[in-house]
């Protein structure tokens, strides 16, 4: 056990959580003395099938290796990762609900939990006697509980329904009571494990902007999980990127945002289209994207007033006139954000093939991932009805900010970057 | 800000209670138990005097079926009272067990959720029980005092100095089986099946409804080997002057509640720290 440094507030070393998987036990009691016997005097497991070691036969599962960190107060961390990278497993050890296989970890005061908003409450208690009961839960004293009841009541704008059991509230007020709770204790450290996935819009950013607060005026520490990248870039100011059980990342939060989402797929800046696993299919299919790529480019990623270099090919499934490409632009949710429209490029014959190149310019952009569809599409005769003929899932791309004294865009503050604002007097 | 280190490790000393974190939850045992009081009596119409209501009915009963139809003896003291002195007790040993018992299945969701000494939980369930108990009990010694005055074959005695400890041994009895049948629920659902009828099974071999006299001499100490039957018995002897102090078996006894709550409490222990990662 070493001693903390004075700034550092969690400092984990060699953590390392196993999990069996599987039917837990063998089933009977008689097998699980058996084993533990065999086990205790230092035999084979009899019960074993031969030849096999614990971790060949895959009964356990490495859910944290070697994880180490060191986390300095006032810090916001956020924790990404793929589902099963071990984000959870990483905040359960450190609040206490299961205990490491390995390694150790050492915090300095108190940590708050709020892995599911709720949890402690009763339905049949009201909302008054909730606070006390998942303030004790959280480990305030009810002295501690009363010096913050009115702002705890006044944050979760339940004032109306405080003496009505919570078994009568919406989901919706539960959560708003669970978090205010939370987020007042007097906690050093605090966790959360996705709790704004509820409650609605306002509330969302009134709990981030709570959070944030609580780490800049007071110092504290807030680690946050999350598959949520705005509110992860809205709230962090620093980055964990976890993958199998391992750290893989420690550090900046664009930079880990572009990594894991990036990571999810290659990081492609070419695509050739063999069969249709990337289209969608349309009702006049006319026409067939063969290859698309960023050209002359080895990266999808483009700063700050960046132009993207597009080139399409595509071949002719019917005689075509006056064909257009619209390039539909998707945030990282599917979103629709806007469309590219060009009219008229090309007309062809059936069997033609053409290559074609095109500039977009993505300085409206603000920073984040985006996904794309290019539409091949020609108008209906005599009117102006957009008829698609090809339909491909496109190339991804990453926008990030210009270097320099940028102000750093929050994505709370929309995705659309305008053409300015000026002072005239 | 607060700046104690708190370290999280893999290995755990056998016996280890944080006493002084424990003290810190007291306010959490409290209101879990106001939770339990809340929640038993919350839209019923009779409330709280459900708490009276059952020992006098379930006495009631006894006294029908064992004086009236079987006619077992009471050692002549009034059979209702020699009903509802052991009634009472066991019906306190038998809720500390019990709830106890489903500490880990019962509460998995939140124990999952968030850390605090998993050990409030059985001890709000002593204290909700104690607090059933204690109305009982009163109702209980106010028909003593009755029967005593109107002159019916009651004696309390001396003894009665004794019923503090025969009291709480009998919440650390109950609890300490339920913390070591919780432990093993955890892996070995079966326990939690026995433990239901078990339980109720237990009563019969424990002089709740007839007295030690009538057990015959031979087999006497093997019954009084249950640790449980020399409570039953001393708690009724110090409140109406029937039956014996078998001061033997219970200082037996009372080793015995040392050995299981020190058992309990190791496995208790031993199990809370990962017991989430098997449920």
């Amino acid at each position: 056990m070493k001693q903390l440094e004075k700034d550092v507030v969690i400092r984990t070393t060699g953590l390392r959580k196993e999990y069996n998987l599987g039917v837990i036990g063998s089933g009977t009691l008689r097998r699980d003395v058996q084993s533990w016997y065999a086990k205790k005097r230092g035999r084979e497991d009899p019960n074993r099938k031969i030849g096999t070691e614990a971790h060949e036969k895959g009964e356990i599962f490495v859910a944290l290796k070697d994880f180490d960190v060191e986390i300095k107060r006032g810090e916001r961390i956020g924790i990404i990762g793929a589902n099963g990278a071990g984000k959870s497993t990483f905040l359960k050890l450190l609040s206490r609900i299961t205990s490491p296989t390995d390694g150790e970890i050492a915090y300095r005061g108190r940590i708050a939990s709020m892995l599911e908003v709720g949890t402690g409450f009763n339905g049949e208690l009201t909302g008054r006697e909730n606070i006390y009961l998942n303030g004790a839960i959280l480990g305030m004293t009810r002295a501690e509980v009363d010096k913050k009841m009115d702002e705890i009541i006044a944050f979760s704008e339940c004032e109306t329904f405080i003496d009505t059991p919570v078994k009568r509230y919406s989901s919706g007020m539960f959560v708003k009571l669970a978090f205010a709770v939370a987020a007042h204790l007097d906690a050093e450290i605090l966790i959360m494990d996705e709790v704004l996935a509820v409650g609605d819009m306002k509330f969302q950013r009134k709990c981030i902007d709570k959070m944030r607060q609580l780490a800049i005026d007071e110092n504290r520490t807030v680690l946050y999980v999350s598959h949520n990248m705005s509110t992860i870039q809205d709230l962090c100011n620093r980055c964990l990127v976890l993958s199998h059980g391992e750290k893989v990342f420690d550090g900046g939060v664009d930079e880990a945002v572009a990594l894991y989402l990036g990571g999810e797929k290659d990081d492609f800046f070419a695509l050739t289209y063999e069969d249709d696993r990337y289209k969608t299919l349309v009702r006049h299919h006319e026409a067939n994207i063969t290859e698309a790529k960023y050209n002359g480019l080895t990266t999808n990623r483009f700063q700050g007033d960046a132009v993207m270099p597009l080139e399409l090919s595509w071949e002719y499934l019917a005689d075509v006139s006056n064909i257009g490409l619209r390039v539909e632009i998707m945030d990282f949710k599917h979103y629709p954000i806007t469309a590219y429209l060009i009219e008229n490029i090309h007309s062809g014959k059936k069997g033609e093939t053409v290559t074609k190149r095109f500039q977009l310019n993505l300085s409206g952009f603000v920073q984040g991932n985006y996904f794309t569809n290019y539409v091949l599409f020609r108008k209906e005769e005599g009117s102006n009805k957009v008829i698609d003929i090809e339909h491909a899932m496109g190339l991804r791309f990453y926008k990030y900010p210009a270097n320099g004294g940028d102000i750093r865009w929050l994505k709370a503050w929309g995705s659309m970057l305008n053409p300015g604002i000026e002072e005239i007097e | 800000m607060r700046d104690d280190i708190t370290y999280i490790n893999a290995k755990s000393r056998l016996f280890s209670v944080n006493f002084s974190e424990l003290l810190k939850y007291r306010d959490l045992i409290w209101l879990m138990v106001k939770r339990d009081l809340v929640n038993s009596y919350k839209q019923t119409v009779l409330g709280p005097i459900w708490i009276i209501i059952n020992p006098l009915l379930s006495t009631s009963v006894f006294t029908i079926i064992f004086d009236v139809i079987a006619g077992i003896s009471t050692d002549g003291v009034p059979p209702f009272l020699f009903y509802m002195a052991g009634n009472v007790l066991w019906a306190f040993f038998a809720a500390c067990l019990n709830g106890a018992s489903s500490t880990f299945l019962a509460n998995a969701r939140i124990f999952g959720k968030v850390y605090f000494p998993r050990l409030v939980m059985p001890i709000a369930n002593i204290v909700f029980n104690f607090i059933n108990f204690l109305v009982q009990l009163s109702v209980f010694v106010i028909l003593v005092v009755i029967f005593a005055v109107v002159g019916s074959n009651v004696h309390p005695n001396l003894l009665l100095l004794l019923t503090p400890v025969l009291i709480i041994q009998t919440a650390l009895l109950g609890t300490g089986i339920g913390l070591i049948v919780s432990s093993i629920t955890t892996k070995y659902r079966d326990l939690r099946i026995l433990v239901t009828f078990g339980v109720s099974l237990l009563m019969y071999i424990t002089p709740v409804v007839y007295p030690v006299s009538k057990v015959p001499e031979s087999f006497r100490w093997v019954m009084l080997c249950n640790p449980v039957a020399p409570i039953v018995e001393s708690f009724r002897c110090a409140f109406l002057g029937s039956g014996e102090f078998h001061w033997v078996f219970w200082l037996l006894s009372l080793a015995v509640t040392a050995v299981i709550v020190f058992f309990g409490v190791i496995v208790f222990n031993k199990v809370e720290k990962n017991f989430i990662d098997t449920v």
